[in-house]
């Protein structure tokens, strides 16, 4: 979707502030909505792609004027919801309904930490046919769905390279949607910087996007 | 105030637990609580797990990690190859792996090439090596203006870059994790990979600054 999300070559946010000696969390409420993420995506249960779609669909001026972790929980708050996980009155009084039937936590303490070493890869193990190859010449599709999209607006309709082929990996397009993984190639595409930005910027200059197969078409 | 500023310039920065009794709670806190309490309530999530998360990337997770995948690299040639060709085999070699760096990518700066890195559609970074991310790498002028100005960005952090050189810009979209290869300071010769870790900074391994040469 043309989201607020898509930052890319917007102006206006001013300069680059950075702290000094930044501590990982600047609140005790960041902290828990973080640890949420693994807990609620098992109980949910949702994937990266959907969490990432139920952020884009923040109200843009609401997106601006919150922090990351406000965007998660708003995340999290709406994913909820959507799986019929927790109702908006619950949510209001802050304890589950009487008579709601007792569940089993999906993730326990002592699975952490083969959870986060583990992880869980995107990457498909399927022979699926690479419809491009390194050094290949692509333009980048002109599509404006009004759905999830991982196709930054700033490259589209704008030709590249196939830098490399990074393989076989879930197509969010499709994932975010509860529409199967459809999996497929994703590569990392050159576009000189000048293709994207015009002329005024330096011609040494390069930006690399990772993108899917349904993204591009041969030049 | 501008988007992702994480209000770090309060007076209650990281004291929350100081002052829960003296003001009232803020919207996040309330709904977060909220949110938690009914999980709880329900049995889908167990608090202990949350603890353990929170523990695990304030502690064990870091850019720490990343400085040794960095020193190893400089100071190994073959470990420096097979990092470039296959980034998360090389990096699981040294036992970091998983969450937000189940495929990693490393990008090497040279005296002719300079890495950036960036998420302009939300704040992908590579957990496992740098930790979780600053809030200016999540915050919208970095993610608006690093991907079509480079340069003004880089050189608000410091770090100006050479007409000859080549800036690369990384826009981390889809599940791949990016790392940059800083380049080994000069006045390095003989150092342990322990002393060079030491040299080696988040911000760096981001692309967003260079690594100095140590001072003698």
């Amino acid at each position: 979707m043309n989201g607020i999300h898509d930052l890319g070559g917007m102006h206006g946010f001013g300069p680059v502030d950075a702290e000094a000696d930044e501590p990982v969390f600047h609140h005790d409420w960041e902290k828990r909505v973080f640890a949420l993420l693994v807990p609620l995506s098992a109980a949910a249960p949702f994937c990266v792609d959907e969490f990432r779609h139920a952020i884009e669909r923040m109200v843009p001026a609401s997106y601006l004027q919150t922090t990351y972790f406000e965007h998660w929980l708003h995340g999290f708050e709406m994913l909820a919801l959507e799986k019929g996980v927790v109702t908006t009155e619950e949510l209001r009084n802050g304890h589950a309904a009487a008579g709601s039937k007792p569940g089993t936590p999906s993730v326990l303490a002592s699975a952490v930490e083969k959870i986060t070493t583990t992880g869980r890869s995107a990457r498909v193990d399927a022979e699926v046919k690479a419809k491009f190859k390194e050094g290949d010449m692509v333009v980048v599709k002109n599509i404006n769905p009004p759905t999830h999209t991982r196709m930054p607006r700033y490259v589209r309709d704008k030709l590249g390279c196939i830098d490399r082929d990074h393989g076989v990996f879930v197509l969010p397009d499709s994932a975010a949607h509860g529409k199967g993984d459809k999996p497929q190639h994703c590569y990392s595409v050159y576009f000189s910087a000048q293709e994207l930005w015009g002329t005024k910027v330096s011609r040494n200059d390069s930006v690399y996007v990772d993108m899917w197969d349904d993204y591009l078409v041969p030049a | 105030m501008s988007a992702g500023d994480d209000n770090h310039h309060n007076d209650d920065h990281d004291h929350d637990h100081q002052h829960a009794n003296s003001r009232p709670l803020s919207d996040p806190e309330l709904r977060v609580k909220a949110l938690e309490s009914v999980l709880v309530d329900k049995g889908l999530i167990d608090p202990a797990a949350m603890d353990a998360l929170i523990e695990n990337y304030e502690t064990r997770v870091g850019p720490h990690n990343g400085a040794q995948v960095v020193a190893h690299a400089w100071s190994d040639q073959q470990y420096r190859q097979r990092l470039l060709e296959d980034g998360t085999k090389a990096i699981a070699e040294l036992g970091f792996s998983g969450m937000e760096g189940e495929d990693m990518v490393v990008v090497e700066n040279s005296a002719t090439v300079h890495n950036v890195l960036v998420c302009t559609l939300c704040s992908c970074y590579p957990w496992p090596t740098l930790g979780l991310p600053p809030v200016w790498y999540k915050s919208a002028p970095y993610r608006s203006r690093v991907i079509s100005e480079p340069r003004k960005v880089l050189k608000e952090f410091g770090l100006k870059i050479g007409d000859d050189v080549e800036v690369r810009v990384w826009d981390s979209t889809a599940e791949l994790r990016y790392m940059v290869l800083p380049e080994r300071p000069p006045g390095t010769d003989g150092m342990s990979e322990e002393q060079l870790a030491a040299l080696v900074t988040r911000d760096a391994m981001i692309g967003v600054s260079l690594i100095p040469a140590p001072k003698i």
